[in-house]
């Protein structure tokens, strides 16, 4: 099994690639050196896969880079390929996620970005439209930025329906049926500990959301605070903390063919974005969230760094790969479910982004 | 009128390898420089102007030594021969450089 993993730091893009089922990986870059990498996709659904990059220089602005031979060459459209329309009054800052759509739409992949905002393109990512429906919403007043900024940073196409699910921070979660219109918010259970009203209708600081593989209606999130498990599509989130060393971290990931299973990456507290005890451990529940299971093999002990929300993914191999890239530049590559892990990158800029495929 | 365009190595990709450019145009301003500079290197000038048309935080332009921001920005006129200089701001790159 080959297998490739893109890394985006804050310092430009890495491949590594590993030919041998996992066990040895070898690591080529910097693509896009000094600039920061904050979303990466690989999109399987052509004859030959496509990496897409979200790349962002403080000096010359925010694009999405793609490339069609593995990284040798890269491309971009000469005219921006994200620009808001006139009339908006915004501009580009950061391309935060890009998420290519099923089999079903071929072509067709997704950018969520900053300013909030929601963009879809049909030509495999070459130029993408403003989702007017989620940029015009009566709500977006009320969004507020979090740490990192005012974003759309987890989009969700469901393979079988027209459904989209996206996540903003902060805003919460909003599902629209047809992923154009009539976004509505799906927070219900969701508790936030900034405001007065615990359980507001939308606002909440939701770091990341995923997809079991049983499909749209069950969905998982790690909040600001919180972990939930939705079992209607959004509708309505029960706690799925207990038997977590913390409830706040950032990602949260679902295995692509077991349902069930899904990994988090605690960390101690929004006050203290470090690893409980200075242990980083990833956390595994196959059970749906009902408990969880700590795993550390192979990671490591004093460790103050922390995992940012796009900074941990599964690849489709079998068994599921999970990756962890960290804020002191390491990455951490599990063949076996995250029952041990292995370092195969260190001293990289801070990890923003991780991306895995196993190729044809 | 013609005027020079310097541009900063990391952007000569951008105009066809070069790092100077010459430009001509009638009688204007730095945005109608920019805008003629986008008809045959719209990359470039995505570089340099955001989508609303406002020069990028980063991004300096002196205009005969004289930076723009002082002048009348966008609107600060050009004449014949003139020097159009564009230079990273050492501020920039704040998030990628520390």
């Amino acid at each position: 099994m080959t297998v490739l993993l893109a890394i985006g730091t804050r310092k430009g893009l890495w491949l590594a690639r590993s030919d041998d089922d996992r066990r040895t990986w070898t690591v080529e870059g910097p693509h896009f050196l000094m600039r920061e990498v904050a979303s990466v996709a690989i999109d399987a659904r052509a004859d030959r896969p496509r990496l897409l990059a979200g790349i962002l220089s403080e000096h010359w602005g925010s694009t999405v880079s793609w490339s069609d031979d593995l990284g040798r060459t890269w491309h971009e459209n000469e005219h921006g390929p994200i620009r808001f329309p006139a009339g908006t009054g915004a501009a580009l800052a950061r391309v935060w996620q890009l998420q290519p759509d099923s089999a079903r739409r071929p072509g067709v992949v997704w950018a969520g970005c900053e300013p909030t905002s929601l963009w879809r393109s049909d030509d495999g990512g070459h130029h993408f439209e403003l989702v007017r429906g989620l940029w015009d919403h009566p709500h977006r007043s009320a969004w507020q930025p979090g740490y990192g900024g005012a974003a759309v940073h987890t989009v969700l196409p469901d393979a079988e329906s027209d459904r989209v699910v996206v996540a903003m921070s902060t805003g919460g979660v909003y599902a629209s049926r047809d992923g154009s219109s009539g976004w509505t918010p799906s927070n219900a259970g969701i508790a936030v500990n900034f405001q007065p009203d615990p359980y507001p209708e939308f606002g909440q600081c939701v770091h990341k959301i995923a997809v079991d593989a049983s499909g749209h209606e069950r969905l998982y999130a790690q909040n600001h605070h919180g972990v939930y498990r939705s079992d209607d599509s959004g509708t309505s989130w029960t706690s799925i903390a207990d038997g977590l060393p913390s409830d706040f971290g950032f990602p949260i990931v679902a295995s692509p063919r077991r349902p069930g299973t899904v990994w988090v990456v605690p960390l101690q507290a929004d006050a203290e974005r470090v690893p409980p005890g200075g242990r980083l451990r990833v956390h595994r529940s196959s059970d749906a969230g009902e408990s969880w299971t700590e795993l550390g093999a192979g990671l490591p002990d004093a460790s103050w760094t922390s995992v940012l929300r796009d900074a941990a993914c599964v690849d489709d191999g079998d068994p599921t790969g999970v990756y962890v890239g960290t804020r002191d530049g390491c990455v951490y590559a599990s063949a076996d479910e995250g029952e041990s892990f292995r370092l195969i990158a260190a001293h990289l800029p801070d990890v923003l982004s991780v991306r895995a495929l196993e190729l044809a | 009128m013609s005027v020079q365009v310097l541009l900063p190595g990391i952007l000569a990709d951008l105009a066809g390898g070069n790092r100077a450019l010459t430009v001509d145009l009638p009688d204007g301003t730095l945005a109608d420089l920019l805008d003629a500079l986008a008809a045959d290197h719209p990359l470039l000038t995505t570089r340099l102007r955001d989508e609303t048309g406002a020069l990028r935080r980063h991004v300096n332009v002196y205009v005969d030594g004289a930076d723009v921001r002082g002048e009348q920005g966008l609107a600060t006129g050009l004449r014949s021969g003139a020097v159009v200089q564009v230079l990273p701001s050492i501020a920039g790159g704040s998030s990628a450089a520390g």
